[in-house]
C-alpha cells in the first residue's frame, strides 16, 4: 500500500463550505434547543416545588416502603383479591366489546371513503376526538355519579373512552381499505349498504379484530386503576391497602396485576396471530 | 361460472364439491365455536361486573341528565349564555392547567432521558452482556406495566402531596414505555456503522455515540413527542390521588356536585389536549416527515 494521499485541505474547504464553515445559525440551532429545553426543565422543577432535601427524604421513605413490601403477602384476603381480579378482567372484556360494537357504525361515518362530504365527517371526528381527550378515570368519575359506585361504572367508563379511540382507529382502517372491491359491487348494482357489507367489511374485519384484541390487553391495564376512584375491580383493593399502609398486601396486589397482564398479553397475542397472521401485526 | 365448472366429469365434480363443502363447514364450525366461546366469556364477565341491563336502561336517563346538569348554571340558564359566570375560575384553572403541562413536560423529559440511558442495554444488538439485557428489560417492563397512577399513590405517601409525586410517577412510567420503544428502534438500526467504528478500536461507548445515536435520534424524538401527548392526558388525572395538576380541581368539582364547574374544567382539559395533539402532530411532521408518525 502506498502512503495515504496528501489531502489538500484548503481546496476541500473551498469545495464543501457547508461542511467546514457552517453558518452560525445552523451550528447553534441544536445547542440552543437543548438549552431552551433545559431552561424549561429547571423552571418546571422550581415551580413544582422540587427540593433536593424533599427528594432525599422521600427516597429514604420509599426505601422503607419497599422493605416493608417484602415478602408479598395477601394475608387472609386472597379470595377477595381473586374476585377483584376477575371483576377487573370482566370490566376490560365487556367495556372493550361494548365500545367496539358502538364504534363500528360511527367509524363508518368518520371514514373518508364512505362519507365523502367533509361537512358531515368533521363533526363526527371532533366528537370522537373530544371523547378521547377525556381520560378513562374522568369518565369513571362521571359514570359513578350516574350509576353509582361499583364495577358497572367501570364497564361504562371503559366503553365510552374506548369508543373514541376505536372510532378513530376503525375509520383509519376503513380508509386504508382497497376501493376496487367496493367499485366492483357498485358496478354490479349493489346498494350503499351492500358496498359496505360485502366490499369493505371483509377487508377491515381482521384489522379491527386485531385492534380490539390489543385493546382488551391494554384495557386490562386501565381497568386495574379505575378502581382507584371507586369503579370496581382490583384497583379499589389496591388503593385501599395503600391508604391503610398494608405494604405487603400492596406488593402482592401489584404482583397479581403484573401476572394477569402478562397472561392476557400472551393469550391475546396468540389470538391476534391466529386471526390476522404474524406479519400483519408486526 | 357454472358452465366452466361443469365441464368436469360428474364424479370428479362431486368429489371436489364435497371437499369444498367440508372445508366451508369446518370453517363455519370454527367461527361458530369462537363466537359461542366469546359470548360465554361475555356472559360470565357480565355476571362478574354486576351488569344489570335494567339498571342501564333506568340509569341511562341519568347519564343524559348529568350532562344536562353540568351544562346548566346555578341560575338555571345554559352555561354558554353567561360565559363570565361559567368560566369564573379561569385564572385558577389555567394556573392548574399550566401545572399539569409542566408535570407532563418534566416527567416526559426525565423519563426520556432515563430511557435513552437504558435502551442500549435493552436492545439485542447493542447490549454488552445478555444478563444485563435481561435485567434492564425486566426493569423497563415493571416500570411500564404498573400503572402510573399506582406509582403516584405510593409516591404521594413517600414524597408528600403535590406535583412532585405526579412528576416522578410519570417519569417512571415513561421510562418503561419509551425504553421499550427506543430499544426497538435501536434493534432496527443498521449495524454496519457500528462495525466500522469498532474496527478502529473504539470502545462500546464511542460505538453507541457515533454509530447508533445519529441513526436513531429522529425516531427517539418522535416517540418522545407522542409520549408527551399521552402524558398530558395522564397528568390531568394525577390530581385524583393528590399528585398535583388540574385533576385536583376536577375531582373536587365532581365530588361536591359543582355541576357547571365540571363542564368548565372538562372544557379546558379537552381544549388543551386538542392543542397539544395538533401542535405535536405538526411538529412531528415538520421535523421527521409524514411517515415517522406511528
Amino acid at each position: 500500500m502506498s502512503k495515504p494521499q496528501e489531502v489538500d485541505t484548503a481546496q476541500l474547504r473551498a469545495r464543501y463550505p457547508d461542511v467546514f464553515d457552517r453558518p452560525a445559525s445552523t451550528r447553534l440551532a441544536t445547542p440552543a434547543m437543548i438549552a431552551a429545553a433545559l431552561a424549561l426543565l429547571v423552571y418546571g422543577l422550581v415551580d413544582l416545588d422540587f427540593s433536593p432535601s424533599r427528594f432525599v427524604a422521600g427516597l429514604s421513605q420509599l426505601g422503607w416502603i419497599s422493605l416493608m413490601m417484602i415478602p408479598p403477602d395477601p394475608g387472609s384476603s386472597l379470595p377477595i383479591y381473586l374476585k377483584a381480579l376477575g371483576e377487573t378482567l370482566s370490566i376490560a372484556l365487556l367495556g372493550t366489546t361494548l365500545a367496539a360494537l358502538f364504534a363500528l357504525p360511527v367509524s363508518l361515518l368518520a371514514a373518508r371513503n364512505v362519507v365523502p362530504s367533509n361537512i358531515f365527517r368533521f363533526p363526527v371526528r371532533r366528537f370522537l376526538d373530544s371523547i378521547r381527550g377525556v381520560d378513562t378515570l374522568i369518565w369513571a368519575l362521571v359514570w359513578i355519579n350516574v350509576v353509582g359506585l361499583g364495577p358497572f361504572a367501570g364497564v361504562l367508563a371503559i366503553a365510552v373512552s374506548d369508543f373514541g379511540a376505536f372510532g378513530k382507529l376503525f375509520s383509519e382502517a376503513i380508509e386504508g381499505a382497497d376501493q376496487k372491491q367496493v367499485e366492483g359491487i357498485r358496478a354490479s348494482g349493489g346498494s350503499a349498504l351492500h358496498e359496505i357489507r360485502f366490499g369493505l367489511m371483509p377487508q377491515v374485519l381482521p384489522v379491527i379484530a386485531g385492534q380490539v384484541l390489543y385493546f382488551i390487553e391494554s384495557n386490562t391495564r386501565s381497568a386495574t386503576i379505575i378502581g382507584i376512584v371507586g369503579a370496581g375491580g382490583i384497583g379499589l383493593q389496591l388503593a385501599e391497602q395503600i391508604r391503610v399502609l398494608e405494604w405487603q398486601k400492596v406488593s402482592f396486589l401489584i404482583l397479581m396485576i403484573l401476572v394477569a397482564v402478562a397472561a392476557i398479553d400472551f393469550i391475546s397475542g396468540k389470538l391476534r396471530f391466529a386471526i390476522i397472521g404474524r406479519r400483519a401485526v408486526a | 361460472m357454472t358452465l366452466a365448472v361443469s365441464i368436469l366429469p360428474e364424479q370428479q365434480l362431486a368429489a371436489l364439491n364435497a371437499a369444498y363443502r367440508q372445508a366451508v363447514t369446518r370453517k363455519r364450525l370454527r367461527l361458530l365455536l369462537g363466537i359461542a366461546l366469546f359470548i360465554a366469556a361475555l356472559v360470565l364477565s357480565a355476571i362478574g361486573a354486576e351488569v344489570n341491563l335494567r339498571t342501564l336502561f333506568s340509569y341511562f336517563g341519568n347519564f343524559i341528565s348529568y350532562f344536562d346538569r353540568i351544562l346548566t348554571l346555578d341560575s338555571g340558564q345554559r352555561v354558554w349564555t353567561d360565559l363570565g359566570e361559567w368560566l369564573w375560575g379561569w385564572r385558577k384553572w389555567l394556573k392548574m392547567l399550566g401545572e399539569t403541562l409542566l408535570i407532563s413536560y418534566v416527567g416526559t423529559l426525565t423519563g426520556a432521558t432515563f430511557a435513552f440511558g437504558l435502551n442500549f442495554f435493552a436492545a439485542e444488538n447493542t447490549s454488552p452482556a445478555p444478563w444485563l439485557r435481561f435485567v434492564v428489560r425486566r426493569l423497563l417492563e415493571f416500570a411500564r406495566t404498573v400503572p402510573g397512577i399506582v406509582f403516584a399513590l405510593v409516591f404521594v405517601i413517600a414524597f408528600g402531596l403535590g406535583p412532585m409525586a405526579g412528576v416522578l410517577a410519570i417519569a417512571i412510567h415513561s421510562t418503561g414505555a419509551l425504553g421499550k420503544l427506543f430499544s426497538e428502534i435501536v434493534e432496527n438500526a443498521d449495524m454496519k456503522p457500528v462495525e466500522g467504528i469498532r474496527s478502529t478500536g473504539a470502545s462500546w461507548l464511542s460505538c453507541m455515540r457515533f454509530a447508533v445515536v445519529p441513526q436513531v435520534t429522529a425516531g427517539y424524538a418522535s416517540y418522545a413527542l407522542l409520549r408527551f401527548e399521552i402524558n398530558v392526558r395522564e397528568a390531568s388525572v394525577m390530581g385524583f390521588v393528590g399528585a398535583g395538576g388540574i385533576g385536583q380541581e376536577l375531582v373536587v368539582a365532581i365530588r361536591k356536585f359543582y355541576y357547571s364547574d365540571v363542564s368548565a374544567i372538562l372544557l379546558t382539559i379537552i381544549v388543551t389536549v386538542f392543542i397539544i395533539d395538533i401542535t405535536t402532530g405538526w411538529l412531528r411532521s415538520r421535523l421527521f416527515g409524514k411517515e415517522a408518525r406511528t
